[in-house]
């Protein structure tokens, strides 16, 4: 709808060489803590959106309030910074207003968990064509370090201390149980697979869950190195990949196995055939899988948990009106004003 | 027999009867066909917040109330002149609003003994001269519909279904009104289900052959027409004109129009109307709270729609925070507030003017916003047009108060054309190289809007506070200081765009009415009425409340008292003494109903006479 006068036209035509990280890259210091992992997720995002042939202005980057929030300051496209746990809906209405944008909602467990949960699971519910970056450090640090709905039972915080009661969130099992269609977790410290997951969402039409596992230095150092840390990652973590079992281990020796619909740890023996294997299109299995850590004690699984597809709020909502018009025609408005039970005064 | 013709000019009808029994389409159809005839008409439903209440009890009482006449009606009617009711308990409701001598004209069939002893009458009013000071007609009406759709062989509660239009054909015969229109409804409506058609049509019938020709109804009224602009009419109520005011606004303005909301009485038929709009493009979202309703459209907004968000109090006090953020981050945006009777859930259904003060100042930190306020249920098509005009215009969110009255209410409205109505001024960036997200018109104050998707006009802003001009996050203590004068500056500079305020009545005197709202009906009553029995008075009535017209301190330095009725403890009361340190004459209902022009009449009576 917006006017795009010769001027502008002017400078679309400029804009046609390749882009890179650095068009990306604000003028704005980036003030987080010296080792805070969100840096990690702001390069490699800025890595990611040069390459996938879609112009600067479509983007459009929105968060709420808390730390990974400032996020949207540092990328040179769009950028809405919201109110705390208010960035998916608006990032839903920026969304239906301009299907045509790729909106990226920042967000941390605070932000996301507590006082935007509701949020959450009806922009999953909805299937909005968001990609949503839950920055997850287990702590309110912004604050100043009160425990968060992600934080483990028994840490002691700000305002817990004699311990958190509250049980946690497993974000992952709770975006599945919202009606995900793509649900990934990942973590700051391997900016590799970082990079293949948020370009895996990026892909993704539809909602795309993507849970990043981000150290805190200040409150919560530490927190996420047995399954992030090169000493420990392989024989805590698992990698998910599609159609493949769930080997891990230093010596890749052990095995994920279902045993009585619960999925348990085995060394591997050369009996294959009753591994379980990963399979992106399969809700239960990825249940299953987002549970088996928190729940089971088994290795933390990375990766894509669910990759399917589903027609997004915004396409449904855009498709109804293009339908009606087909149908109908464009509505003229003083028909509509006039309405069908009017009457004449000569 | 010879029936007698009686002429009026103001007759005030209300069909009662349960929640179940059809009267908020009986009065629909009623006062359609009044108004379609050339009377003015005026109407309000009157139901409980309860979907089906038990049947028969007082609780559960739905009643329409008709107003119509042949000069400009105004208001819904003070006392009612005939009640049809379908129920004992429907009459009991309605007795304390009867007008002396007024006409019951009840459904004998509904004075059962369990009908009596759910409407809680100890012995049968219509046999132990409990209603003496009215004319009753009590009619059993299922036994002449019994007899009427024999043929039919309906089961029995269908046929008590029919007593509805039943009630209406008396109507119609009673007030000399044509059928024609509402047979044409019923087949349009019913035409397939051939005997709900059938029935329905025959009852009409009945009830106005049985009223034509039964002696206990020697005369029917003419009501004459009032003398109307010619054009196209309809009625409308206030919601369904806010939701039309909204897509004229957008397609005047070439926007999309995107609402954001979450059900809430009595402001949910706004998203029911614009839901069904898709031919025009309306983009919804039924939101999962009254937070992300308003958060949504602010996105919404930030990416070029014309946005609103719909909501009642409630609701509103859920919507504040984000508030804040459209008027930190100057997006357009339309709020429309329908009011309701509070605190906290307070009384849903029922009208108050009680969140002025909440538009006003109901946000943390300095965060000015335009309200306006529709006076009418035509008025919130004009109301919501204009609030859009600014919100486009001034890069602000905007209230529009309207109430439960006037969202409900209806009145024949002259449809305007597009054509006819006022054109937009947007202001949406158009120069990359100049562009600053919080560079603002020299005159107006508003920023320029930049929607992301266009090149050149990448920016990130948010609700931190800015620095002037270039938008960049800033904490530095004079810049906070001149956002917040700018941000306020811009809003009182909206004053160019208010109309200066009209007195109705003596330029200068003793006594100035001041009103806002849906009090417009019940004062403009009364004000006629007075000043035509030859009292020195004056009118002025508000529709923006933030910026008040430019004039409005100079009339009121005019007058000598200031009389201030408003369904609230004195909130506009509170606006005036502050901003023109005047002393006023408050008069507060809160009812959960609207002023009735006696109430005013009673209390000007009192000021008038030397009281104060």
């Amino acid at each position: 709808m917006t006017n795009i006068d010769a001027k502008n036209n002017e400078y679309m035509l400029q804009e046609i060489q390749p882009l890179t990280a650095k068009d990306f890259k604000t003028d704005l210091d980036v003030r987080w803590c010296a080792g805070c992992g969100d840096y990690s997720v702001l390069a490699q995002l800025q890595k990611l959106f040069p390459t996938l042939g879609i112009p600067r202005e479509k983007f459009t980057v929105v968060s709420g309030i808390g730390c990974s929030s400032r996020f949207p300051y540092y990328v040179n496209t769009y950028g809405f910074h919201t109110m705390h746990g208010r960035a998916l809906p608006v990032a839903s209405g920026i969304k239906i207003a301009n299907p045509d944008l790729s909106v990226w909602v920042i967000t941390g467990d605070g932000d996301g968990m507590a006082i935007g949960g509701n949020h959450f699971i009806h922009a999953i519910r909805r299937n909005m064509d968001l990609k949503i970056l839950l920055l997850n450090n287990e702590i309110y640090s912004m604050t100043k370090g009160q425990y968060s709905p992600t934080t483990q039972q028994n840490s002691k915080t700000k305002s817990s201390p004699f311990g958190v009661v509250d049980y946690p969130f497993n974000p992952i099992a709770l975006a599945l149980g919202s009606g995900a269609t793509f649900v990934a977790r990942t973590s700051y410290s391997n900016p590799k697979h970082l990079n293949y997951i948020l370009k895996r969402a990026a892909e993704h039409k539809g909602i795309a869950f993507v849970e990043i596992y981000s150290n805190c230095v200040i409150f919560t150092d530490g927190i996420f190195d047995q399954w992030t840390n090169k000493n420990y990652i392989d024989e805590n973590a698992v990698f998910l990949e599609d159609a493949k079992p769930l080997i891990f281990g230093r010596e890749k020796d052990k095995a994920i196995v279902i045993d009585n619909f619960t999925p348990k740890e085995i060394q591997l023996s050369g009996n294959e055939k009753e591994l379980m294997i990963h399979n992106e299109k399969n809700v239960a299995l990825a249940q299953m899988i987002a549970t088996m850590s928190h729940d089971n004690n088994l290795p933390r699984p990375f990766g894509v948990f669910l990759d399917i597809e589903k027609p997004s709020y915004d396409e449904l909502i855009n498709h109804q009106i293009t339908k009606e018009i087909e149908r109908k025609g464009k509505g003229n408005v003083d028909d509509l004003l006039k309405g069908s039970d009017f009457w004449e005064i000569s | 027999m010879d029936k007698q013709v009686v002429i009026t000019n103001d007759v005030t009808v209300r069909f009662a009867g349960d929640s179940g029994d059809g009267m908020q389409m009986t009065g629909t159809l009623f006062s359609k066909n009044s108004g379609s005839i050339g009377t003015d008409v005026n109407t309000f439903p009157d139901y409980p917040s309860e979907i089906r209440p038990p049947a028969d009890t007082l609780y559960g009482v739905s009643a329409y109330q008709v107003h119509f006449g042949s000069k400009k009606m105004n208001t819904m009617g003070d006392k009612i002149d005939v009640l049809f009711a379908m129920n004992a308990a429907s009459v009991k409701v309605n007795i304390p609003n009867l007008n002396k001598g007024a006409i019951i004209i009840c459904n004998e069939a509904g004075f059962g003994p369990k009908n009596l002893k759910l409407a809680q009458y100890e012995n049968n009013p219509l046999l132990n001269g409990e209603y003496s000071d009215y004319t009753v007609h009590a009619i059993n009406i299922p036994e002449i519909m019994k007899e009427e759709l024999k043929d039919l062989s309906l089961p029995l509660n269908q046929i008590e279904r029919t007593k509805n239009f039943f009630a209406l054909g008396i109507a119609y015969w009673l007030f000399n009104q044509p059928l024609e229109s509402t047979i044409d409804w019923l087949k349009n409506k019913f035409g397939k289900k051939i005997e709900i058609f059938e029935s329905n049509t025959r009852a009409l019938k009945a009830g106005y052959e049985f009223a034509k020709n039964d002696e206990s109804f020697p005369f029917y009224y003419n009501v004459p027409k009032i003398k109307q602009k010619p054009g196209i009419y309809r009625n409308i109520t206030g919601n369904e004109a806010a939701a039309l005011g909204l897509v004229a606004a957008a397609k005047k303005a070439d926007l999309s129009l995107y609402l954001g909301s979450y059900p809430i009485t009595p402001a949910t038929e706004i998203l029911h109307h614009l839901s069904g709009y898709k031919q025009y493009g309306v983009k919804i979202l039924q939101a999962e709270d009254e937070i992300a309703g308003i958060a949504s459209a602010i996105g919404a907004s930030f990416a070029g729609n014309l946005a609103v968000t719909t909501t009642s109090g409630p609701g509103l006090s859920l919507k504040v925070e984000s508030m804040g953020l459209a008027v930190i981050m100057e997006l357009p945006l339309v709020i429309v507030d329908v009011q309701r009777a509070g605190p906290s859930t307070g009384m849903p259904t029922k009208p108050e003017q009680s969140d002025l003060l909440m538009s006003m100042w109901g946000r943390h930190g300095e965060a000015p916003m335009p309200i306006i306020a529709a006076k009418s249920a035509n008025d919130c098509f004009y109301a919501s047009y204009e609030a859009a005009k600014i919100a486009l215009k001034y890069m602000t969110p905007v209230m529009v108060l309207s109430d439960g009255y006037l969202a409900q209410g209806t009145e024949p409205w002259l449809v305007p054309t597009l054509d006819s109505l006022p054109e937009f001024e947007l202001n949406i960036a158009k120069n990359p190289d100049e562009y600053k997200p919080y560079k603002r018109d020299p005159e107006t104050l508003s920023r320029e809007w930049a929607h992301p998707g266009t090149p050149g006009f990448e920016h990130q802003i948010g609700g931190l506070e800015k620095e002037n001009i270039t938008g960049i996050v800033t904490q530095d203590p004079k810049n906070h200081q001149l956002m917040t004068e700018l941000r306020a500056q811009k809003i009182d500079g909206i004053v160019r765009d208010v109309p200066n305020a009209v007195i109705e009545g003596e330029e200068s005197g003793d006594l100035l009415i001041l009103g806002w709202g849906s009090s417009y009906g019940a004062i403009k009553n009364t004000f006629d009425k007075l000043v035509e029995q030859g009292h020195k008075l004056s009118f002025v009535h508000l529709r923006w409340l933030n910026p008040f017209p430019a004039n409005l301190g100079e009339i009121l330095s005019k007058f000598k008292r200031i009389f201030i009725p408003e369904m609230n403890m004195g909130q506009l009361s509170t606006l005036i003494k502050t901003k023109y340190l005047r002393d006023v004459l408050g008069y507060h209902k809160m009812h959960g109903k609207p002023f009735t022009a006696l109430e005013i009449e009673i209390e000007l009576m009192k000021l008038l006479n030397g009281g104060n």
